[in-house]
């Protein structure tokens, strides 16, 4: 029981004072032998780890060099041009350069980590505030100031001041105004309801091919066809509210929800845009009539009005009115009833109003 | 006079005949149904098939379905509970689901997935399959070698119709995607030519019809070929990451590019352990 300093549990040994002798000499012989502190909080690190550390950070040092010359002699043999030129220009010269900077980092940390001293630095809070005798000392300063320049004094001066400085502050306000100009009713309207060029109505065209479509051709049931307006084939503005998708079923497979006197022989023309944020809601499963949004997976009925089965979305995507016209082309009667896509500030209850409208008419 | 007279006078005796009407039905009854053979479309029923001579086709067929779909599409292909009819479905249809190895389903699940081939279904046996089934009703039949060549068709036009009527389920190279309650839209990588084209005339399971009608031979076989052009393009990043876009490309820049990050940062700020 000579070494019963040992034994004990480490938070009853004494704390060690710098400069005094170790409780005991067993535990400074199994601690590594190291080089006395010369400051407090400084600790040198270990010369010969620090010799091996030396040479790993030369060898990092002399990679980024080989590939700093490697970033050069890349920019040099490989030249651009073709696709496939450029690649193996960008390949060699990014993969270069992050060697060359990604060794060199890698160098410095080793050579900060293992070669230069450690320190243990304490940095002292202060508080935040100026004392007393400051503070009273800038209060006279500001106030003897204010007083000198006359802006107590001289009225017309400090109105005058305050007068220039109202409309630089107006000014940002002004500019808002470029945010605009206000929708006005366009979010109400798409161009199924403006009229056409020859009078006629407007007809339904496939998406990519560009072609009018016979209702008699589209005839299959379980179809579906992503289908723009005529006349406004390419024109984003105006496809961005009036995109359709025209789906085909058996008669016997609609329901109440579907307004039948806006479809033709089973044909139903849904908007295209999504009525919770706007994404082409057209993944279409003809076994259950689901349409899917692929954004945030709401899913509509489409054979009973495409009312909302599942999702965020809080209203059914609205049905245009469709017939044919004399050649058999499938046209549009008339505009939506409410407005397509997302909700808007001043929309209102849309349906209600469209409802009411009917019940009058 | 006379002479006219003895020639016509024996068959307007004979129309009296007790039975000359018999013999005018049985005639115009022949007419008619002669006629209709003639004038049936090709290959609608049995019996064209068998005038065709592929009334041996018909018949194997049927022993294949008995053995392999009546189970769950009933004896006569009229459907069960667990299986629709395939009255009217056409060649096309049997061609794709059972050359996919979709065909039988393995369990009805929400779908049935493309699968390796059983051994009794090759390309013979689906050929016999596909007469007996368009024998009962019509329906969409297979193309030809030359409507599914995508060395013919234009992958630009076929992009453009691709991306309006196929993107939002399969993905814009075909990669698929979710649908509901368990179904998705499969990737297109493994699809043949002639699967491509039949998927879209007969719209197996979930996916909608798009019949030659609305989009033509010629447009399906650009689509065809944009379908399958897409397959070989080199990724520019090296990877594709499954193709499926933003997603998985996020993920990936997320967890490995922010965990290295990390992990330098973590090296370069740690503290030596230091031998007291």
């Amino acid at each position: 029981m000579t070494d019963n300093t040992i034994d004990q549990p480490e938070d009853r040994v004494p704390k060690r004072v710098i400069g005094t002798p170790p409780p005991s000499e067993a535990i400074l012989k199994e601690e590594p032998a190291h080089k006395p502190e010369a400051l407090l909080g400084v600790k040198l690190q270990d010369p010969e780890s620090a010799r091996k550390a030396e040479r790993v950070v030369a060898l990092l040092f002399a990679i980024a060099f080989l590939a700093g010359v490697g970033f050069i002699a890349s920019y040099v043999i490989f030249q651009v041009g073709t696709l496939e030129k450029t690649s193996a220009s960008n390949f060699a010269l990014g993969g270069t350069l992050t060697l060359a900077l990604l060794a060199l980092a890698a160098g410095i940390t080793t050579w900060v980590r293992r070669i230069m001293p450690k320190y243990s630095m304490i940095q002292e809070r202060h508080p935040m505030a100026s004392d007393s005798e400051t503070r009273e000392s800038v209060k006279e300063t500001f106030l003897a100031g204010a007083n000198e320049s006359g802006f107590v004094k001289y009225k017309l001066l400090r109105r005058t001041l305050l007068l220039a400085a109202a409309p630089l502050g107006l000014a940002p306000i002004v500019l808002l105004r470029d945010l605009g100009p206000l929708p006005g009713t366009k979010l109400r309207h798409t161009v199924w309801g403006e009229p056409t060029k020859n009078g006629k109505p407007r007809r339904l065209i496939t998406e990519g091919t560009g072609q009018p479509i016979r209702a008699a051709d589209f005839n299959s049931p379980g179809g579906i066809l992503s289908v723009v307006p005529e006349g406004h084939e390419h024109d984003l503005n105006a496809l961005a509210k009036a995109t359709l998708i025209l789906l085909k079923f058996r008669p016997e497979e609609l329901k109440s929800g579907t307004n039948l006197n806006w479809t033709h022989d089973g044909i139903v023309a849904y908007s295209k845009i999504c009525t919770h944020v706007g994404c082409p809601a057209a993944l279409y499963e003809q076994t259950t009539h689901h349409i899917l949004c692929p954004c945030h997976q709401s899913t509509f009925d489409a054979a009973d009005g495409a009312k909302v089965v599942f999702g965020p979305a809080a209203r059914p995507l609205p049905q245009l009115p469709i017939g044919i016209d004399e050649e058999g082309y499938l046209v549009a009667k008339a505009d939506f009833n409410v407005p397509v896509g997302p909700s808007f500030w001043e929309r209102g209850d849309a349906e209600k109003e469209a409802r009411e409208k009917a019940e009058k008419a | 006079m006379i002479g006219t007279g003895r020639s016509v006078k024996p068959i307007t005796a004979r129309r009296r005949h007790p039975l000359a009407r018999f013999a005018v039905v049985a005639l115009a009854l022949g007419l008619l149904g002669g006629g209709y053979a003639l004038a049936a479309p090709n290959g609608s029923t049995a019996d064209a098939a068998v005038a065709s001579g592929k009334a041996d086709d018909v018949a194997k067929g049927k022993d294949l379905f008995v053995a392999h779909c009546a189970s769950c599409h009933g004896l006569n292909a009229e459907g069960t509970k667990s299986g629709p009819t395939l009255v009217g479905v056409g060649a096309a249809a049997v061609d794709f689901q059972v050359s996919s190895g979709r065909m039988p389903a393995a369990d009805p699940g929400a779908q049935a997935p493309r699968k390796p081939l059983d051994e009794w279904a090759t390309p013979e046996a689906i050929d016999q399959l596909a007469a007996y089934v368009q024998s009962l009703g019509g329906g969409p039949t297979r193309p030809t070698a030359e409507q599914v060549d995508p060395a013919k068709g234009d992958p630009a036009k076929g992009g453009e119709l691709f991306r309006a009527n196929c993107i939002q389920c399969h993905n814009f190279v075909g990669a698929g995607g979710a649908l509901t309650y368990g179904k998705y839209a499969p990737p297109l990588h493994e699809s043949s030519p002639t699967q491509i084209y039949e998927a879209m005339a007969t719209g197996p399971q979930a996916m909608p019809v798009f019949n030659d009608s609305v989009i033509t031979p010629e447009q399906k076989r650009d689509m065809i070929a944009y379908i399958t052009s897409v397959r070989g393009q080199v990724d520019p990043g090296g990877a594709g990451l499954g193709r499926i876009g933003p997603v998985t490309e996020g993920l990936v820049g997320w967890v490995v590019g922010i965990s290295l990050l990390v992990l330098a940062a973590i090296w370069i700020t740690a503290k030596k352990r230091q031998a007291h």
